[in-house]
């Protein structure tokens, strides 16, 4: 017999008594645990979160002014105007704001990469990114800056509330969802938290309103 | 792993006079278990979400093998090959033939106990596929040849100096001791690393059957590059770790990162389905899910069945007195603390690992913490019941315990009994507060204190308070 087969028969013996459970079913009910209280305001309470996980967070009022707010931002922190972006921003006017940003996926020495987000969750202040042809997973991971554009009305409540969009919008899961929540870190030496561990050492996350 | 749980008593002396080690076990305290119960007193269902935990895993465990084919089903469909291993020698197997298969030279990892429990990494050195660790703990391991020490920081053990040390030696560059540089030089090492592999190996969190998704949590972002660069992935994980749907793991995910680390979250959270679309850039071409026995499922159906809910958060470690004074090593293989000591008789043999069940001052703490309300205590008590059934321990122990136990079900015996010994500790303390030595049981008061009967029995005391 093969491990399959031996793992399950011995499985099936040890929980015989329950066969008749219905498992699609459950399945199917995708009943929810408990979810946390939470206050109304899902972008104050996504901005706070985001920035006690180490996010860093700016506002813009339309999505065309966001090459105007990483641009100011890069100014600020001492970083290089240069970097990639998804192909599903390709069509920002990142020229006009001094910006090199050619797109397409990261390779190891892009140090700056912009992406989109399909949501935001403010139950944790976390970003949704989902892998695929125009979003490739590579842009928020190997760059040591990464900056995420995030709708404000694509801000949910919980994680339960994503994969409700999630379901509706794409029908399955793409090849990576990606939850992000700041920059990566290690506290493996000593417990000591440190910021950059093997992703970007910054996150920023732009929050546009209209 | 190399088991030596059959040295935990002289493993665990050695570890209670090393300086060194005593003190990096002080940072547990501060960092993990206040971080737990800040995270967790902000969180104001915490209790119910504990329920909410222990029904899935259950009403999961109830199913186990439905939920098992409906992953596999899910899984296949999305172009994953799923694999079953009955034993670590299995998974050793599979990794080589699957490397073999698709030409692999070199391969990374990300954390995984799992394959600890394989020695995957010899394994897979010894037939020639050269395997890097990522998890900066792991890695630091991997450099100095050690085991973990704890399921969530595996190098609790080491100080920052042991590990400047080990990166000068290693990595022939300048030593420095700031944490932050330490990091910062990993992550340069480690680099072309994850460029060159062609496979890359992790661990699961979780497994998603409605979706045939594989959940990975890590900090460091490794597991992302783990399963994002290669062109081959294997995921290998143990047959408990299945839930139902992504509600389900959504609601272990409350937990999870809480009773370990006290994070709300973990920097990232990757649900990983299927292979690379036709026109990705990234994301691996292959994607081999091997589902682990190895034991695992001997213990549905029996009394130690709760311990299959486990989620690997470590709690139980952190708040043990016994972990948090002898570091996981004493306890001899991956799994340590009161988990481990559950798990590692069940893996390696009850024979092998007598002591551990009886590693534990029964405080209780570990079951209190336990975020799947795993009743750890009971399960080791099981554990010491089946020892002295099964005559595994020795036999001066066994006499003395079934003696206790017939003077115990004979209450008016059982009072003159204590009278008597108690009178006669007394004798023998000669005044003094404390026994130094108690003929017979010397091996237990070499290293303790025995107070001494402070007068009149607990059910004489008990009585005359009664009378009055
Ligand atoms: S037994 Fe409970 S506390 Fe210990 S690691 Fe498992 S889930 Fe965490």
């Amino acid at each position: 017999m093969s491990a399959r087969e031996n793992i399950l028969t011995r499985i099936g013996n040890a929980c015989a008594s329950s066969a008749a459970v219905d498992i699609e079913k459950l399945i199917r009910s995708r009943q929810r645990g408990p979810i946390p209280p939470m206050e109304d305001d899902l972008t104050k309470r996504f901005s706070a979160q985001a920035l006690r996980l180490a996010s860093d967070v700016e506002r813009a009022a339309t999505l065309r002014e966001v090459p105007g707010v990483i641009a100011a931002y890069l100014r600020v922190h001492r970083l290089l105007m240069q970097g990639v972006c998804w192909p599903a921003l390709a069509s920002y006017d990142w020229r006009n704001a001094g910006l090199d940003v050619q797109a397409r996926a990261a390779c190891a020495d892009d140090m700056l990469g912009i992406t989109g987000a399909f949501l935001g969750i403010a139950e944790t202040g976390t970003l949704m990114l989902l892998s695929g042809a125009l979003t490739p997973a590579t842009v928020s991971l190997l760059p040591e800056t990464h900056i995420a554009v995030l709708e404000k009305q694509r801000i949910v409540a919980s994680m339960e509330d994503a994969w409700q969009q999630l379901r509706a919008e794409h029908g399955e899961l793409p090849r990576a969802v990606n939850f992000i929540s700041g920059p990566s870190r290690t506290a493996d030496i000593e417990q000591t938290v440190t910021l950059g561990a093997h992703g970007p050492y910054r996150v920023l996350i732009i929050i546009v309103d209209g | 792993m190399q088991v030596s749980s059959m040295h935990f008593k002289r493993q665990a002396s050695a570890n209670l006079g090393n300086e060194k080690l005593q003190h990096a076990l002080e940072k547990l305290q501060t960092k993990f278990v206040d971080g737990r119960a800040a995270a967790i007193a902000e969180l104001p269902n915490f209790e119910e979400l504990r329920s909410a935990a222990v029904e899935i895993r259950d009403r999961t465990l109830h199913r186990l093998d439905a939920y098992l084919v409906r992953f596999e089903q899910a899984a296949s469909a999305r172009g994953a090959v799923v694999h079953w291993a009955e034993s670590a020698a299995d998974v050793n197997r599979l990794v080589v033939e699957i490397a073999r298969q698709h030409g692999v030279r070199k391969a990374i990892k990300s954390k995984s106990m799992v394959t600890e429990e394989c020695a995957l990494n010899d394994y897979l050195t010894n037939n020639g596929v050269e395997v890097l660790e990522t998890d900066l703990g792991e890695y630091i391991l991997q450099l100095a040849q050690e085991p973990p020490s704890h399921i969530v920081a595996p190098v609790v053990h080491k100080s920052k100096e042991d590990i400047a040390d080990l990166f000068e030696k290693k990595h022939g560059r300048v030593r420095t001791t700031q944490i932050a540089a330490l990091c910062r030089e990993a992550r340069e090492v480690l680099r072309p690393g994850f460029l060159a592999a062609d496979l890359g190996i992790s661990g699961a969190n979780f497994i998603v059957a409605e979706t045939g998704s594989v959940l990975i949590v890590t900090n460091e972002g490794n597991g992302r590059l783990t399963t994002t660069l290669p062109r081959v992935h294997i995921a290998i994980t143990g047959i408990e770790k299945v839930v139902p749907t992504l509600e389900d793991a959504t609601t272990l995910l409350r937990l999870l990162p809480r009773s370990a680390t006290g994070q709300s979250i973990t920097n990232y959270v990757s649900i990983l389905t299927g292979v690379k679309g036709p026109n990705e850039s990234d994301g691996p071409e292959h994607f081999h899910i091997i589902l682990l026995d190895n034991g695992r499922s001997r213990l549905l159906g029996s009394e130690l069945q709760a311990m299959l809910r486990c989620i690997r958060c470590g709690a139980c470690m952190n708040h043990c007195p016994v972990y948090q004074n002898i570091g996981g090593h004493a306890y001899g293989w991956v799994y340590p603390g009161p988990m481990g000591s559950v798990l590692t008789p069940n893996f390696v043999g009850l024979e092998n690992a007598l002591d551990l069940p009886n590693a534990s001052t029964f405080c209780g703490e570990c079951a209190v913490v336990c975020p799947v309300k795993i009743p750890l205590p009971d399960l080791m008590r099981h554990l010491r019941r089946r020892q002295f059934e099964r005559r595994l321990r020795s036999w001066p122990e066994r006499v003395a315990l079934r003696s206790w136990s017939w003077l115990a079900q004979r209450p008016r015996l059982y009072a003159i009994g204590t009278r008597i010994i108690a009178r006669v500790l007394r004798i023998f303390a000669g005044g003094k507060n404390n026994l130094r030595f108690i003929p017979g049981l010397s091996a237990w008061t070499k290293d303790r204190n025995m107070p001494a009967p402070a007068g009149r029995t607990f059910r004489d005391l008990y009585r005359s308070r009664h009378r009055q």
